[in-house]
């Protein structure tokens, strides 16, 4: 198979005593989408942060297309092209879809200290780049963030990464407020995302998003890897039973169970 | 693209600015008379709008990035004091008076900003310290250096003609600074790359910060601008009237506020625009000067500002709504 584009070899992350992820190994590929799923606390935003150059693994390697990198900050992580795009983030309600689009990047024309920022083509090379990402709605560049759905807007986040030539795309729990029409949306353009050979790491909770667009998966648990499986590999139910932690659900059943028979059958009064 | 319907400039930041101006100015003339619309009548609001107005640009900038900074209260004497002190009480060349003042802007805004960045309190509460500290600086140094808490400066002829002089004999000559100050952050902010900066700082400073923007050092910037700004502005005042005082400068704080938020910058950040925030300048001006030219006591005024600051923040929100919601009607 061919290189992985980004890789962790047995990273391990401890913030002072705590031990928040345990040797990780995981790759994801050019045209993939890496599902990654796991609770609250799982460690999944930890691990996020060690791809996109937030923290740097306590032990570890990161490998960039077969390269060993260290991150010492997002910007050296942006620069290889690994983009992260939080839930509702990168967007500006009160600013405008071209200026939000180029913010930190605005087109200039003119020379010298007269530069001036380019509204003409800042807002049609917008309105192009999200309109090839389906939302046909969009054909204003003045029209201001605040008045588009959150589908729109993390649409829009999407487009604007891959415009600027993103290779790795890390999307935190994009569908997570999103109402079922919106996130169906948010899914297509991370297929959009994948055909166009970007790899996508996509972190959620809903196992039904996650089955519908995932081609590789892995589910954390208390910052350790609990499952890495393909497509197709598992079901539905497998999943779900992962995710809601295994061993944690494992653990109530065995309580419930000492307290039953100490207590001569009755349940524990809730 | 610029196409001038009045729905337009509706959903523009300074549209609730034009309208209040609009508002105030047939107010006055319906009760008082036109005369403050002529020569000696509009000297005595355009010298009030041009002082305030110098300091209310980079307090608009500062809370469009998020920010606030109230110490210009003090920064105001300071500048006075600093240049009355170096040249008139130690009889040095004005140009170094001119510098001190200038400096001590700098400085201040840079401790200003630097505990901003670095510790994040809030800077309403940053300002709020260095307020009371600069304040109490001047006065203790300059009763320690002087004796006195007002000092008296005689400017050389070249400092006076830039700086203190009358234009026509009554408009003072800061106003041509204001036009050109305004002009300048007309370019920088609307036209220049770095304007859409701040307005994604105000926005969302994370994201900001995500997208590659230097926030830290812009915040700083903004803070040096309007310490330099108010000093400048009180070092003008000590050149005009050839003294300095310890005390005044306080009720700058909440002018430029208040011509900031008529201007239509959203008090939150990410909102507003340097025009509305010279026409907020210039209402605010025309309500502070314009009780004169009327039969009313001049102790209205501040109920006539009080009422518009209230009206014009909620037109400015109804206006922003309109702005949110506004989608381009289909192409026939």
């Amino acid at each position: 198979m061919a290189t992985p584009i980004l890789e962790l070899e047995n990273v391990n992350k401890s913030f002072g005593p705590i031990d928040v992820l345990h040797d990780i190994t995981l790759n994801v590929h050019p045209g993939e989408v890496l599902c990654l799923l796991g609770d609250n606390g799982a460690g999944k935003s930890t691990l996020i942060k060690v791809f996109a150059g937030v923290h740097k693994p306590t032990s570890g390697t990161v490998r960039f297309e077969g390269e060993p990198v260290v991150f010492n900050n997002p910007r050296e992580a942006a620069d290889l092209g690994i983009a992260t795009v939080h839930q509702f983030g990168g967007t500006f309600p009160l600013m405008s879809i071209g200026r939000s689009f180029f913010v930190g990047r605005e087109p200039t024309k003119g020379f010298g200290p007269f530069k001036i920022y380019d509204r003409k083509t800042a807002n049609s090379i917008a309105v192009k780049a999200v309109r090839e990402f389906g939302i046909t709605r969009i054909d204003d560049g003045d029209r201001l963030i605040g008045g588009l759905s959150g589908g729109e807007r993390q649409s829009l986040a999407i487009a604007r990464a891959v415009h600027f030539g993103a290779r790795v795309l890390i999307l935190d729990e994009p569908t997570a407020a999103l109402g079922v029409k919106e996130a169906a949306h948010v899914l297509r353009i991370v297929l959009e995302a994948r055909r166009r050979g970007l790899a996508v790491i996509f972190i959620t909770h809903n196992v039904i998003h996650a089955m519908t667009v995932g081609d590789h998966f892995a589910v954390l648990i208390k910052g350790a890897k609990a499952a890495d499986f393909r497509k197709g590999e598992k079901s539905r139910e497998e999943i779900t039973d992962l995710m809601a932690g295994g061993e944690a659900m494992a653990e109530l059943e065995a309580e419930i169970e000492s307290y039953s028979t100490a207590h001569s059958g009755h349940p524990p009064q809730v | 693209m610029n196409n001038l319907s009045f729905g337009n400039l509706l959903r523009r930041p300074e549209a609730g600015a034009f309208l209040g101006l609009a508002g105030v100015l047939v107010f006055f003339v319906a009760f008082g008379s036109t005369k403050f619309l002529e020569t000696a009548g509009a000297a005595s609001w355009l010298n009030v709008a041009a002082n305030l107005g110098i300091v209310a640009l980079p307090i608009g900038l500062l809370m469009i990035a998020g920010e606030l900074d109230i110490s210009i209260g003090a920064m105001i004497p300071a500048g006075s004091m600093t240049v009355a002190v170096l040249s008139g009480h130690y009889d040095l060349p004005i140009w170094i008076g001119i510098l001190g003042a200038l400096s001590v802007g700098l400085c201040i805004g840079l401790i200003n900003g630097i505990l901003v960045v670095r510790t994040a309190v809030p800077s309403l509460i940053v300002t709020l310290g260095t307020l009371f500290a600069v304040q109490g600086l001047m006065l203790g140094a300059s009763v320690l250096v002087t004796g006195t808490t007002s000092v008296a400066l005689t400017a050389a002829p070249w400092a006076k003609f830039f700086f203190g002089q009358f234009l026509g004999g009554s408009f003072q000559v800061i106003i041509l600074w204001w036009i050109a100050i305004t002009a300048l952050f007309i370019f920088f902010i609307h036209y220049s790359p770095y304007g859409n900066w701040i307005f994604a700082m105000g926005g969302d400073k994370v994201s900001a910060r995500n997208a590659g923007i230097p926030t830290n050092r812009l915040t700083i910037i903004l803070f040096v601008l309007s310490a330099t700004s108010a000093s400048f502005v009180g070092m003008c005042q000590a050149i005009l009237f050839n003294s300095a005082q310890v005390s005044g400068g306080m009720t700058f704080i909440f002018n430029s506020i208040i011509s900031v938020v008529v201007g239509g910058v959203l008090l939150t950040g990410g909102f507003g625009s340097i025009i509305g925030i010279f026409f907020g300048t210039i209402t605010f001006a025309v309500v502070n000067q314009g009780i004169y030219f009327t039969t009313f006591d001049r102790n209205w005024s501040s109920l006539i500002i009080g009422v518009m600051l209230l009206l014009a923040v909620l037109m400015n929100n109804t206006f922003r709504q309109m702005a949110l919601s506004y989608a381009p009607k289909k192409k026939k």
